[in-house]
């Protein structure tokens, strides 16, 4: 019996020694790497994974994508648990830079948000303007026609959505409280899932759409599409190292330069789920062609003051800005 | 319904070929759960000794307290481990926020009331003359509590095994405290949660077929473990 006992409490010291030995590679590991907030419709894709492996190739560093939410990813930064955000809601950025909690923005990709529904198109909304489709579909839901899903989590996609239903009209704070607009309060895969199965409209970022669609999930077609109001814009900011000292500032900015290299946009135009093309690099036409209808979309939807980083907020590496 | 048929013939396809993502993500899982058991039990083994057997005021109320949070929901707990290990938080220092030992630390406290809330009321099981008796053989406080245990081990070892599962299948803190980190606090069930969300249907399948297995087998092997040892009771 002595004996048995011993044997066990053996067992569970190099049990416990192993186990805390292997966390702690894990611990000394994160000393040397980049913890980057993104949202869900960047991580989800894919493309940061590929971005990561051409990282730690590149520069021999690890990057720590932790995927949520835009409203959360831009907390985790207020916090400093993040060094660098990656998001998707310009008017949230603005409120964040204004803060003072980070700065160094770019602009680095775009794509359109996409209105989804269900192919019978109760609403009627198939190639119409985003805020005709949105009165159709409220006049429909009203009738008892048609229903919307809403993200309800702040989410950028979230925020983009509250914008269009403004602009068609509406106050999205009242129409909670209709029966037809439905808060789904979950990521985007699951209210498309949502949407399909209760035959409902929603908004939705192209990458999801597309990966769900090719893989058979949902059954909603793409019916609003493209356009000035649908614009979806990614950016990246670093954290203020003044407000957070423990934050890795200069990994940040080197991790920025990196996504505004040629290499860096390359990688974004070549990433393809499905042979579908889901994130377009943003760089190049800001820089050479400003005049282009996209280039003015991007400026109108996403720049701060008139510019991508007004000058306060760009923390002394100028070298990333033109004007 | 297709969907579940060859989401197990993807979990047997990767279990055979051994993948190496899904061994190391697995692996990870049965280190960071397994360590959080062994923290849980480290402390609440004495705590459990403490609450059957003592005699002290307001010892019914914290034996209550534990069985309370017995259900405490994981994203809740989740948040608060979060807020106090985030970097602007009073234990931010500790470095612990996205690190698989925060992940196992969290664990830990999830399934601090399993290892008491069981191991008190296997105690309680064992009869009170034992422990007397133990006691008029000479036996110290400690020594009778050595004993009591002993009577005790299918409780305890039940204990370990209902902790150690519950950790390995919890969400919420793996989740809010490890970020999902590929390659460092990416574990079963925040991949079964990412692969959900990428409409990889069938991997999630997968995934959640084989922490299942886990599950299983741990099980299993505390049967045979207690049957061989004779700790059959």
């Amino acid at each position: 019996m002595r004996l048995r006992v011993l044997a066990a409490v053996a067992l569970m010291a190099v049990l416990f020694v192993g186990v805390v030995a292997y966390i702690y590679g894990g611990v000394a590991g994160a000393r040397r790497a980049l913890v980057v907030a993104t949202t869900t419709s960047l991580y989800d894709t894919g493309l940061l994974d590929e971005v990561a492996d051409e990282y730690a190739r590149r520069y021999g560093v690890r990057l720590y994508f932790i995927s949520v939410g835009t409203g959360l990813a831009l907390k985790h930064a207020e916090r400093g648990d993040a060094d660098a955000v990656l998001v998707h809601a310009p008017s949230e950025e603005a409120k964040f830079l204004a803060g003072g909690y980070g700065g160094v923005r770019k602009i680095i990709a775009y794509n359109f948000f996409l209105i989804v529904g269900p192919p019978s198109d109760p609403a009627g909304i198939r190639g119409s303007t985003p805020t005709t489709a949105l009165e159709r579909i409220a006049e429909a839901g009203r009738a008892g026609n048609a229903l919307w899903i809403s993200r309800g989590d702040k989410s950028g996609t979230h925020v983009k959505e509250r914008q269009l239903w403004e602009a068609a009209g509406f106050n999205p704070d009242e129409l909670r409280g209709e029966s037809w607009y439905v808060e789904s309060g979950t990521g985007m895969g699951k209210t498309l899932m949502m949407a399909s199965e209760m035959e409902a409209y929603t908004l939705a970022d192209a990458g999801t759409y597309t990966r769900y669609l090719s893989e058979g999930l949902i059954r909603l077609d793409a019916l609003v599409r493209g356009g000035r109001e649908l614009i979806n814009v990614y950016s990246v900011m670093a954290v203020n190292p003044n407000v957070h000292p423990d934050v890795n500032f200069r990994e940040a900015v080197r991790f920025i330069k990196f996504l505004v290299s040629e290499d860096g946009q390359r990688l974004i135009a070549d990433f393809k789920v499905d042979g579908y093309t889901l994130f377009y690099p943003a760089v190049g036409v800001l820089r050479e062609e400003p005049t282009s209808e996209v280039a003015r979309w991007i400026m109108d939807y996403a720049f701060i003051n008139g510019s991508e980083c007004p000058p306060q907020y760009r923390m002394g590496v100028n070298e990333l800005y033109q004007d | 319904m297709w969907e579940l048929v060859d989401g197990f013939l993807k979990a047997l396809q990767l279990l055979a070929s051994a993948d190496p993502t899904v061994t190391e993500i697995a692996t990870r899982s049965l280190c960071i759960s397994g360590a959080a058991t062994l923290m849980a039990a480290s402390w609440g083994l004495p705590t459990a000794i403490l609450l059957a057997m003592g005699d002290f005021r307001g010892r019914e109320f914290i034996k209550g307290v534990f069985n309370a949070m017995l259900g405490v929901p994981t994203v809740g707990l989740g948040l608060v481990l979060f807020l106090l290990f985030s970097r602007s938080g009073p234990l931010g220092f500790l470095r612990l926020l996205y690190t698989p030992m925060g992940v196992a630390v969290g664990q830990a406290v999830l399934v601090t009331p399993i290892v008491v809330s069981f191991i008190v009321s296997a105690v309680e099981s064992v009869e009170p003359e034992i422990r007397d008796l133990a006691r008029t053989l000479g036996a110290s406080e400690l020594g009778a509590s050595m004993a009591v245990l002993r009577e005790a081990r299918g409780g305890v070892a039940l204990a370990l095994v209902a902790s150690f599962n519950r950790a390995i299948s919890e969400l919420g803190v793996a989740l809010m405290i490890g970020g999902n980190i590929r390659g460092v606090t990416r574990v079963l069930t925040t991949s079964i949660a990412l692969e959900t969300a990428r409409g990889e249907i069938e991997l999630s399948i997968a995934l959640a077929i084989i922490l299942l297995l886990i599950v299983l087998a741990v099980s299993l092997l505390s049967r045979l473990l207690r049957r061989w040892g004779g700790w059959t009771r």
